[in-house]
């Protein structure tokens, strides 16, 4: 029952990319991970639907398009319990869960002030650790700072 | 170690940092030998240290090397907006191994990925200061015979002091006892003392110097910075008590040393300069057979 519901809330595609489980308050970070605000496709969004095992949820659907393992893996530092699903003529062809990636470039900004990536015209790098919670935190490449969850800034 | 750069402690194993030892040993005892001859070292100070660059400047030309570069960035181009990456490549044209000072942290990490040529880092900000480290650990096994089962007492600023947490971390590896002395608002960062906790090592913190000196075989004194305080009466409250004077020393080992990255305000009396146990001098005099052994190792001529 509960899955013809959500059918209904959010309808479904022919062909794309499916991201669900997101949590409710990171799916704006979802969306400008992935810089789903500038390209042409079809997007469907949802939030704030109710999901028995995640409470509050988010979930995207976006139309004749799918992305690189690599690319949706940055989402795992937003939303770790994200599931993608990959859809071809309204069938689910492959279904798994994000990834936290090992080395993270360019789209997250270092927290230190006075690191050069800060003053330069350089791209971030950063080695991904998990803390004792099992929240990933950033290592800076540069100046060795971490960035911890809370304090990522997306570029 | 040939054409590698040196941008933190740990881009050199725990063995190619005894080999850096062993050969500044040979450098202490013959300095001046022309064994860069024909070589440039660049040293780009984009902010002052006279003594670092001095250091450097000083061994490389015992050596015989030619010294190109800036000691201040208002008198090169980075003040017309030149960029890093500009700078380094520039100048990795005139030179084969840059020496670099840089007041952003990750400044030298970045040069080291843009630089055909070696850097050496001689300070990013807050971060990383190599040869430093390297000096300290041969005025240590110099003055004590062994880097091995240390009891160091760091004294003064172990927040911020960028020398103490690389001192710290390097000798993690060398089953040190650490003694930490310092005010409250001062003490020594989490992250470090976890490096300790790893290595399954025993710290002791104080807030009374008195307490550890006996026992001290290194005394390691940093300066305490006013502001660093954000109440400046817990800054007048506490700056004399972690002031050494010669008087304090009667119950040190004979053997303990006094070390000090320099340079010094008034956290050292200079009646103790006297003392045979005063060693800041001499590990400063450290810092040219360290370097001349970093040079040589780096440009591959040892």
């Amino acid at each position: 029952m509960s899955e013809v519901r959500k059918e209904l809330k959010v309808s479904a595609i022919e062909n794309g990319t499916v991201i669900d489980h997101i949590p409710a308050k990171s799916l704006f970070q979802v969306v400008k991970i992935l810089k789903l605000d500038g390209i042409p496709n079809q997007i469907l969004f949802g939030n704030n639907l109710s999901s028995q095992k995640y409470g509050n949820k988010g979930i995207i659907k976006v139309n004749d398009k799918y992305f690189e393992a690599q690319e949706l893996n940055k989402i795992a530092l937003v939303a770790p319990s994200a599931t993608l699903i990959v859809i071809k003529d309204f069938t689910v062809v492959y279904k798994k869960n994000v990834e936290l990636p090992k080395t993270i470039k360019q789209f997250v900004k270092c927290v230190n002030p006075n690191c050069i990536t800060n003053h330069e015209n350089i791209e971030t790098k950063f080695d991904v650790f998990t803390d004792d919670d099992g929240n990933p935190r950033l290592r800076c490449n540069y100046c060795e700072k971490f960035t911890a969850k809370d304090n990522m800034v997306f570029i | 170690m040939k054409n590698r750069s040196l941008v933190s402690i740990d881009d050199f194993s725990k063995e190619e940092w005894l080999k850096i030892l062993d050969l500044a040993e040979e450098f202490e005892k013959n300095p001046k030998q022309r064994l860069l001859e024909g070589n440039v070292v660049a040293t780009l100070f984009f902010e002052p240290s006279t003594r670092t660059r001095l250091s450097f400047e000083s061994a490389a030309s015992y050596l015989g090397a030619k010294v190109i570069g800036f000691s201040d960035a208002s008198s090169s181009s980075v003040k017309k907006g030149e960029s890093l990456n500009d700078t380094i490549l520039t100048v990795s044209n005139y030179s084969d191994i840059i020496v670099m000072r840089h007041p952003r942290e990750g400044s030298a990490r970045y040069a080291s990925e843009v630089s055909p040529v070696p850097i050496i880092n001689a300070g990013d900000g807050a971060n990383q200061h190599p040869s430093q480290t390297l000096l300290d650990l041969y005025s240590i096994r110099k003055t004590q015979g062994r880097l091995d089962k240390i009891n160091i007492t760091f004294v003064g600023d172990l927040k911020y002091g960028r020398t103490v947490h690389s001192l710290v971390i390097a000798l993690c590896n060398f089953n040190a006892t650490f003694h930490l002395v310092s005010p409250d608002e001062l003490k020594l960062p989490s992250y470090v003392k976890r490096f300790i906790k790893d290595a399954k090592l025993k710290y002791y913190q104080y807030n009374d110097l008195n307490e550890a000196i006996p026992k001290s075989d290194i005394l390691y004194m940093t300066r305490i910075q006013k502001e660093r305080f954000s109440d400046p009466i817990e800054f007048e409250k506490v700056k004399n008590a972690y002031i050494l004077k010669n008087n304090m020393l009667e119950d040190a080992k004979e053997t303990m040393r006094v070390l000090h990255p320099l340079p010094r305000v008034n956290e050292i009396t200079v009646d103790v300069d006297s003392n045979p146990m005063a060693y800041y001098f001499q590990q400063a005099q450290n810092g040219v057979y360290v370097r001349q052994a970093l040079l040589t190792s780096i440009l591959g001529i040892k």
